[in-house]
């Protein structure tokens, strides 16, 4: 099959990944578990990102509108956390 | 000379079609982003301000079902990965199977979630009409109805997702998408599923995993 050589390891890396995520729960982290939990959560979307849509071969138009989307989400999601993180 | 000979041709560069058809898809995937951004950033600032409650509310959902539908969801994008491939090598066939292999298990991930949903039903955790008889505390009832709100979102995604997926078989079984040459007929929607699959991602440690 085309394409399987190269996107086995990507999708042997988004389990481990889950694994990783799932383990991290269970310790006593605290206040740090959505931050790691998180961090997973972004590494498996790049890999996703970069792999499964191959956004690291399309054309700046496209990445640029998918970046433009993340910084909004970025903006939202800091903006409103500020207020209860300094309370 | 013509009129008709100096004006430019009225088909694009097939390079700039498919430039422009993918910023437009780059577009609406960034205006999901934000529908689903938004839910997300309620779940965080709940988190914040309502920590100990969050946890205790989110230790009720099923961790397990959840792990099986990120694997079950993760498998379905490898196939959808593995058919946009074929699809650009021109492989009319595989591509056809993936992508009704990758509707399958969207399927699947389907089932399991309404399993799920019936399971917390039965335990009165569930904040529909008879099914949130244990939601007693006004904060994880809260929880709970955000729960609800974006998993019952992305399930509607993927429901779409799948008709997409089914639809595209059907029009390469049918000979209006001939490949390689309408490859972006199978590249659009698998950027539509992996998004919807980025969405779980997300989802599930934010709903399941806060501890």
């Amino acid at each position: 099959m085309p394409g399987l050589r190269a996107l086995l390891p990507v999708y042997v890396a988004l389990l481990a990944l889950l694994a990783t995520t799932l383990g991290a729960s269970y310790l006593p982290l605290g206040g740090w578990s959505p931050v790691v939990s998180t961090a997973v959560a972004l590494a498996k979307a790049a890999l996703i990102a970069g792999f499964f849509m191959e956004l690291r071969l399309e054309g700046a138009a496209l990445r640029l509108a998918v970046f433009a989307g993340l910084f909004m989400c970025a903006i939202l999601l800091v903006m409103s956390s500020v207020d209860p993180l300094t309370r | 000379m013509s009129r008709a000979a100096a004006s430019p041709p009225l088909v694009p560069p097939a390079k700039q079609e498919h430039d422009a058809t993918l910023f437009g898809m780059g577009i609406f995937l960034a205006s999901e982003f934000l529908l689903f951004g938004g839910l997300f950033t309620i779940l965080v600032f709940y988190r914040i301000v309502h920590g100990h409650e969050v946890v205790e509310a989110s230790k009720e959902l099923h961790l397990w079902i959840g792990a099986l539908n990120t694997v079950v969801l993760l498998t379905s994008s490898l196939a959808a990965a593995l058919a946009a491939k074929s699809a650009k090598d021109g492989d009319q066939r595989l591509t056809q199977r993936l992508l009704l292999a990758a509707a399958a298990l969207g399927a699947v991930f389907l089932v399991i979630k309404a399993g799920e949903y019936s399971l917390e039903y039965g335990d009165g955790m569930l904040p529909v009409p008879g099914g949130g008889g244990q939601l007693v505390e006004p904060l994880s009832r809260l929880f709970m109805n955000i729960y609800l709100v974006a998993t019952g979102l992305h399930a509607v995604h993927l429901t779409i997702g799948i008709g997409l997926f089914v639809f595209t078989a059907f029009r390469i079984w049918h000979r209006s998408i001939r490949l390689p040459q309408d490859q972006l007929s199978i590249v659009v929607p698998t950027l539509y599923w992996h998004l919807v699959d980025i969405v779980w991602i997300f989802l599930y440690p934010a709903l399941y995993l806060q501890r």
